[in-house]
């Protein structure tokens, strides 16, 4: 078992394609790093200095991480995590 | 106002649901709504509302119907290439239902007229192609109190929530800031799969119908993401953030203020 990660569709293209990956459990902010090395450029998209980016969200199970314990909430085996970042597409 | 005959065949379907009724179908006609961006999103939300029997709606945009528009946004057509899309758009909604009154307002919203456009209006719907509107708009509609249904989308992925300013969380407790220029790719250069906006449209549409007839649950602390290629709707939580620079308990920001155009990259 491990951590499933769901991928928004901007970031895709960091995932080859894939909607859904895995990761190792841990902190948020390690399970973004461990998610760097199979995906490199990813950690870059999500995260600077080690701190989530205020426009994009990880949910742990439907919690928003920033109501939680942040970069260093707790993720485990089972778990289901979602990046969710900010689209503005609409009009165009 | 009573109903005419042809009124009363005309919402029959509506008015012979309990949850709606006369009473219901009468809000509807009373009510005025306001849709930012007659594109992608708004022209399915119009679409809807027209047919519904919104009393009044407003279009804001101040951009032309184009060629490459027509693959998504069903209120234009080959004979409104050229035109302001917010007029074009009225065209359409008032052939569909003489009933709605559709006000087309050709510009861009900023922060100094923001204000007096939306305070007319019950409802506002977001369904912007920028960041920098998005974050106008939703301050506006804290500082407002009005109800604000935003929808967004990008290539085979949209999102929906319902914002009750002060009574929920508001855009800048989901998303602080938006993502600087470059981070995110924009519709133009991404692509966008023409149906998404019309689901995520009928969803803004629907939201709206339920505020004004005052039943069901709005989707209000949640953000609802649709994954068309994945067939998946997720549901995520979203607290009131008290931290919030706008809705928050020390806010900062209390006055609105224009980002600079180069957020503008989505």
């Amino acid at each position: 078992m491990a951590v499933k990660v769901k991928i928004p569709v901007p970031l895709q293209r960091l995932t080859q394609g894939k909607e859904e990956v895995e990761g190792a459990p841990g902190t948020v902010i390690a399970l973004v790093e461990d998610l760097d090395k199979q995906y490199p450029g990813l950690a870059e998209r999500i995260s600077e200095d080690g701190k989530l980016r205020r426009f994009v969200n990880i949910y742990v199970n439907e919690e928003d991480v920033r109501f939680k314990e942040n970069e260093k909430t707790e993720v485990k085996d089972g778990d289901e995590v979602s990046i969710v970042p900010a689209i503005a597409g609409g009009a165009v | 106002m009573d109903f005419t005959e042809e009124q009363l065949k005309r919402y029959s379907r509506h008015i012979i649901l309990p949850e709606v009724g006369g009473k219901g179908q009468k809000k509807i006609s009373d009510s005025k709504v306001l849709i930012i961006g007659a594109g992608g999103l708004g022209c399915p939300v119009g679409y809807y509302l027209a047919a519904a029997g919104v009393g009044t709606i407003a279009m804001v945009d101040d951009d032309v119907v184009e060629l490459s528009n027509l693959q998504r946004q069903i209120a234009h057509s080959v004979e409104t290439l050229n035109v302001k899309k917010a007029d074009s758009a009225k065209k359409t909604f008032e052939a569909l239902n003489p009933d709605v009154n559709v006000v087309a307002i050709k510009e861009r919203l900023n922060s100094k007229n923001i204000l007096d456009y939306f305070r007319e209006y019950d409802i506002i719907v977001d369904g912007t192609d920028n960041f920098p509107t998005r974050y106008l708009i939703n301050d506006a509609c804290v500082m407002l109190k009005k109800p604000l249904v935003s929808g967004a989308i990008l290539r085979f992925e949209g999102q929906v929530t319902t914002i009750m300013p002060h009574d929920g969380p508001c855009y800048r407790c989901l998303f602080e800031e938006p993502p600087p220029a470059g981070l995110v790719p924009s519709c133009q250069e991404a692509g966008v799969l023409g149906v998404l906006p019309g689901v995520i449209g009928a969803l803004q549409a629907t939201e709206v119908l339920k505020l004004i007839i005052g039943k069901g649950t709005p989707l209000k602390g949640s953000l609802l993401i649709y994954d068309a290629l994945g067939v998946n709707f997720r549901k995520v939580k979203v607290p009131k953030n008290d931290d919030c620079p706008v809705c928050g308990k020390n806010p900062t920001i209390t006055d609105l203020t224009d980002l600079p155009e180069e957020y503008c990259s989505i």
